[in-house]
């Protein structure tokens, strides 16, 4: 196709408007690279136990279920919707677990029962917000009750558990020395997703979504079916977060994993993923889980107890979204 | 340009010098308006024009660099739209700006409802006198219902209620009738005539001819920012209006073709929809230029996007190189080489959220990446060719498009479709609220890609632009097709007169 | 307002019946008045909660903080009472209500002069204001024992046989609903929820209007703070734990929608008695109480697909019809002559 030269040279524009360095000294991943660090030196100042290679390993378990589940969730809040029903869908394929077990299933089937029954609840998912329209944040709060419902139905109060010994490994298994498995899980899932959102078409397209869904339509962006992919994928993760966690306790009870979706929202919005769509990075989310890993185990040390930890992680949402909008009024006051 | 003197009045409301700017468009320039009370004043223009920034203006959402505005000789300074309806003045748009899930009184009463002594609102007596100013408009409505419940020719008179609640002395209305049937019209210019004899001064906002020789006692005519004329209704008629409205010769500003047309590319025959257009027919061909013209709500839009597969037509039949499209989705228009870029730029054409790159390169996404995996190189590489090609003005590739001029957000959505190496583009309003010089290159432009063997369709409410650029023209009116010419022989007048059925049994 | 009732909140009323019938039909001594009576009373803190909640969702936020407001606000009564046993009763309530409304205040004010998202800022306080109960209580219990009689038995006192918690959650019913209806703020709510800009224009301030929502369901979150701790005679850091979601339930069923502007308050009461009537059906027909989450969680879903199908909103009508009196031109070929005659 021909299409006409302009008057003057043709000018090829530039590719970046600053150079790596500035854009990455402005970045929300540096600062939280920083936080990081300083909660890293803050730790090993605190505690003479900081340092110890096998603590620190027993530290990742804290994190490395949800960060599996808020690698997956980050996508699907850029894409602009949400699911609350993670946590449910834990318990729910861990229960269906447990049932198979007691029907004398083998670890390979058992690992199958778990990512199927999350797969099938982020079908459900997909469906209702995908196909039929219907908003995310209120499907999910439905949903959440129906699928840890469903696992109350089949278990009431009581627990399973009778796992087969070789199912242990996920969830207690070392891979070599100090790294366990599911650290291995962690940083595999977390290349998989990092690739999926920055360097593929999909990843592309989940970003179009999110910053306005009608334009990503006209540009021919199939929307329903990449949300539906989305949910799917978020279950999936959900299905393996059960099989790390019921593999290792050891048991199921239909209350475990209670109050994990906010813990993996948390996860995402600190990583720097805007909570109405369109930005934020995976690397953002890997560092969140970090840093929340790390509060986590420093208290832990400390033996402050949970809950008053919970205390330092809601104030740290809150400010790390409230510092840059202030910041950003103080600057313009001085103007 | 002065207003001709009428006696002694004086201006109720007085704009002097006005001029407003956004990146990249300079929207008005010195424009001067003044509003008589008890008399219509006519604002006449072309879709950029400027009349949508002057209204903006006079409700406060805007404030102009230049000129200032006077209510009763004084200046006026307003800093948000409260301000503007605490001075008087209240707009009546197409699209009602009121609550749907409140009822009649409530919006009518809506920041100042009557107080009992309480405190509380005096449901009573807000129901007593939204009756009360129903009844004085000539309006036979419940002040109990729900407003989503009601027609938009009710909603105005809800509008127009409010307006004489909070006693607004300037009422404004843009383009008012462009949903009405012909009673609704009717019953809205006794309306009218009742805000005259109560001391209004009304600026009325419409395309349609004869509405404005109709109602209106005064006219202004803008084109492109500025005023081209002004003056009582009764010393002008509507060739001099469509002059005024026109202005330049049609002819000189447009690129000429190198006239030769292909085969028939695309094939649409008895396509409708149910409630927005019905039986449009019409065949493309290569190197062809084919115009939509007609008035705002025509339903050429519509049309243009059932096509793409954004709605779903009823009936009809469209078929691209011979094989039938029945586009679900825009995605399937895209893969059969049609593609649309939208009048809404902003909202429907660019991501603005995302850079250039991005933008150019996400239709064509699926060519540049292997197995999924993107090639970053190929994708800068896209966007460099083709945004070189449109001379798009950025400061680099990864900027935001939405930090870009209008012109220049167009180029990023006509790179994009041209990526993807189409067989048919659509473009609506390809020009709307873009500054000359980028103007001229999208024409400059869109000549090429016909030449070059694209089939080109046009819509657009600039008759200029359309009796330029396109090779043959389809008037749309009320979602039917009216009329076709062929531009070189076609005049402003005669595609006016076909847009607004002025020469129908009214 | 066209009606008392809107067709939603009917049909739902409705369906409220006919749950009731159902369960009525093998077990009639469930639609005894006592037995319906006891099921309001065992809902009226959900009741209290879901009109709070209402009103910060009609302006388009979202407070999954308020279980937490409630269950901080009943530990620090608690507290209080059980270490000045002599303060009258009522006294803690007025307190109770104010600390409630100073943490909405908290969510309200970030939210507006922040301006940080509604869910972010929820889900922060919703953990804060958890750790605080911790924090103030060293992780100890109140119990029964520690608390005085006059604040154990206060929702126990019957008026016109009625118990007091069963009048809260109608004294609360009404002040709403008259706020809703009869105040600027009140009809503003609607005006933020349903068209933000319109709202502008109007002369309302959006922000302003958000945060007094907040405010408003803190205020109710601390009362019901009280009433919970004093029902139960128990307070401890996981009281009404995960009981947010139940309040959003009850106000999805309740029609009132996510997207803001729409809702009643008759939809929060009917949704919330909704959930009740499932809660304390299940006993009584035998199901086990396991089946109660799922059923909720159904009861949302199906409320969600039923909310979506009446807000759709209908699409552009441009095409006139022939009654109306228009001629329609044929299509014509006219070679660019210009037409001949006058316009009007």
């Amino acid at each position: 196709m021909n299409i006409p030269e302009p008057a003057s040279a043709p000018r090829a524009l530039p590719d970046r408007s600053r150079g790596w360095l500035a854009r990455s000294a402005t970045s929300w991943e540096t600062l939280l690279l920083l936080v990081a660090i300083t909660i890293f030196l803050i730790n090993m100042q605190a505690s003479p136990y900081f340092l110890d290679p096998w603590n620190l390993s027993d530290a990742t378990f804290n994190f490395t279920e949800k960060a599996m589940i808020a690698f997956a969730m980050a996508m699907l809040i850029v894409a602009g919707e949400i699911d609350l029903s993670v946590a449910s869908i834990i318990a729910l394929a861990s229960t269906a677990m447990g049932f198979a077990v007691q029907l004398g299933a083998g670890t390979p089937v058992l690992v199958l029962v778990g990512l199927g029954v999350g797969l099938l609840c982020g079908a459900f998912n997909g469906l209702l917000v995908a196909r039929f329209g219907l908003p995310s944040i209120v499907v999910t709060i439905g949903t959440l009750s129906l699928f840890r419902g469903i696992a109350y139905i089949v278990l009431g109060d009581q627990a399973y558990s009778g796992y087969p010994e070789s199912f242990a490994w996920f969830g207690q298994g070392y891979v070599f020395w100090v790294i366990t498995v599911e650290m291995v899980l962690f940083a595999l899932v977390a290349l998989a997703f990092g690739v999926l959102l920055h360097k593929t078409s999909f990843g592309r397209a989940v970003y179009a979504i999110g910053n306005n869904p009608t334009a990503a339509l006209f540009s021919g962006i199939r929307v329903p079916r990449v949300k539906f992919v989305l949910f799917l994928l978020t279950g999936l993760m959900a299905g393996l977060a059960a099989v790390c966690l019921t593999s290792r306790l050891g048991s199921t009870r239909p209350s475990i994993a209670v109050g994990w979706e906010l813990e993996v929202v948390t996860m995402v919005v600190l990583g720097g993923v805007n909570i109405l769509g369109g930005s934020g990075t995976l690397p953002g989310v890997v560092l969140a889980a970090i840093i929340m890993g790390l509060v986590t185990f420093g208290f832990g040390l400390m033996n402050v107890p949970g809950i008053v930890m919970s205390i330092f992680v809601g104030l740290l949402l809150i400010a790390v979204i409230a510092l840059p909008v202030l910041g950003r009024r103080l600057v313009s006051l001085r103007r | 340009m002065s207003l001709e003197p009428h006696g002694d009045e004086k201006p109720l409301l007085t704009l002097a010098g006005v001029s407003k700017s956004f990146p990249g468009v300079r929207a008005l320039s010195s424009v001067s308006l003044s509003l008589f009370p008890g008399q219509v004043t006519a604002l006449v223009g072309e879709n950029g024009a400027g009349k949508s920034t002057l209204v903006k203006i006079l409700t406060g959402i805007y404030w102009p660099e230049e000129g200032h505005l006077s209510i009763d000789g004084e200046r006026q300074s307003f800093s948000s739209p409260h301000d503007a309806a605490q001075a008087g003045i209240t707009a009546i748009h197409q699209e009602t700006v009121l609550f749907d899930d409140l009822s009649v009184a409530e919006n009518i009463f809506i920041g100042h409802a009557p107080r009992n002594r309480f405190g509380l609102i005096d449901g009573r007596a807000m129901r007593r006198e939204a009756a009360r100013l129903l009844e004085r408009i000539g309006a036979s409505l419940d002040p109990t219902a729900r407003l989503r419940d009601l027609g938009i020719a009710s909603k105005h008179l809800v509008a127009i209620a409010r307006a004489l609640s909070i006693d607004a002395r300037v009422v404004i209305m843009d383009e008012p009738t462009a949903a009405l049937s012909h009673k609704e019209i009717e019953e809205l210019y006794e309306l009218v005539e009742t805000l005259k004899a109560d001391g209004k001064a009304i600026l009325f906002i419409s395309h349609k001819f004869d509405e404005i020789f109709r109602i209106a006692d005064r006219y202004t005519v803008f084109r492109d920012g500025e005023m081209a004329g002004s003056g009582l209704i009764a010393e002008t008629d509507s060739s001099s209006l469509v002059t005024l409205m026109v202005g330049r010769s049609v002819e000189s500003v447009f690129p000429a073709g190198s006239g030769h047309l292909g085969e028939t590319v695309m094939q649409v025959t008895g396509y409708s929809h149910p409630t927005e257009f019905e039986n449009i027919a019409f065949s493309l061909r290569r190197g062809e230029i084919l115009g939509f013209y007609g008035l705002v709500g025509a339903g050429r839009s519509e049309c243009m996007q059932s096509l793409f597969g954004v709605s779903r037509p009823s009936a009809g039949r469209v078929e691209i190189d011979g094989r039938e499209l029945a586009a679900a989705s825009p995605a399937d228009a895209i893969a059969r080489g049609l593609v649309y870029v939208p009048e809404d730029r902003g909202g429907q054409g660019a991501i603005t959220g995302l850079p250039v790159v991005g933008n150019v390169a996400l239709p064509s996404l699926g060519g540049l990446s292997k197995r999924g995996f993107i090639a970053m190189a190929r994708e800068f590489a896209l966007a460099r060719e083709y945004t070189a090609r449109l001379d798009l003005r950025a400061a680099a590739l990864d900027q935001p498009v939405g930090q870009l001029s209008g012109g220049n957000q167009q180029k990023v959505v006509i790179a994009k479709w041209l990526a993807t190496r189409p067989t048919v583009i659509i473009l609506d309003e390809p020009t709307k609220g873009i500054d000359i010089g980028s103007k001229a290159a999208v024409h400059a432009f869109m000549r090429e890609l016909a030449d070059d063997g694209l089939a080109v369709i046009m819509v657009s409410s600039e008759i200029p632009e359309v009796l330029g650029m396109s090779d043959r023209v389809i008037v749309l009116r009320e979602g039917r097709q009216v009329a076709e010419f062929i531009s070189e022989a076609a005049s402003p007048e005669a595609l006016v007169r076909a847009a607004a059925g002025i020469d129908e049994a009214a | 307002m066209s009606g008392l009732l809107s067709r939603r909140d009917a049909l739902l009323a409705l369906a409220l019946a006919l749950l009731i019938a159902l369960v009525a039909w093998r077990f009639p001594a469930f639609a005894r008045p006592t037995s319906l009576g006891g099921v309001f009373t065992d809902s009226s803190i959900l009741i209290i909660l879901a009109l709070g909640q209402m009103m910060v969702i009609l302006t388009r936020c979202i407070d999954l903080s308020m279980a937490s407001n409630l269950a901080l606000v009943g530990m620090i009564v608690a507290m209080t009472n059980a270490a000045l046993p002599a303060l009258p009763v009522p006294l803690l309530v007025v307190l109770a209500i104010a600390i409630g409304a100073t943490l909405g205040a908290v969510n309200g004010l970030l939210v507006w002069k922040v301006g940080i998202p509604p869910i972010v800022v929820t889900l922060g306080t919703l953990t804060i204001f958890r750790g605080l109960i911790f924090v103030i209580s060293d992780g100890q219990w109140i119990n029964a024992h520690e608390m005085s009689d006059g604040f154990k038995a206060l929702p126990r006192l019957t008026v016109a046989r009625v118990p007091l918690l069963a009048w809260s959650a109608i004294v609360a019913f009404a002040a709403v609903a008259v706020f809703v209806s009869r105040t600027g703020t009140g009809r503003a709510l609607y005006a933020v929820g349903g068209n933000p800009d319109a709202a502008v224009y109007a002369g309302i301030d959006a922000g302003r209007t958000r945060c007094i929502a907040f405010v408003i369901a803190g205020a109710l979150a601390g009362f019901a703070g009280y009433l919970w701790v004093a029902r139960y005679a128990v307070a401890y850091v996981d009281i009404a734990g995960g009981f947010e979601l139940d309040v959003i339930a009850a106000c999805v069923i309740g029609g009132i929608s996510i997207a803001g502007g729409i809702g009643t308050v008759v939809g929060a009461l009917l949704g919330a008695l909704f959930l009740g009537v499932i809660k304390n059906a299940l006993p009584v027909v035998d199901v086990s109480p396991f089946w109660q989450l799922a059923i909720s969680g159904a009861a949302i879903i199906i409320a969600v697909l039923f909310n979506a199908r009446a807000e759709r909103r209908p699409g552009r009508i441009i095409l006139k019809r022939a009654e109306q009196g228009v001629t329609i031109a044929v299509p014509r070929s006219v070679q660019g002559k210009s037409v001949q005659g006058e316009s009007a």
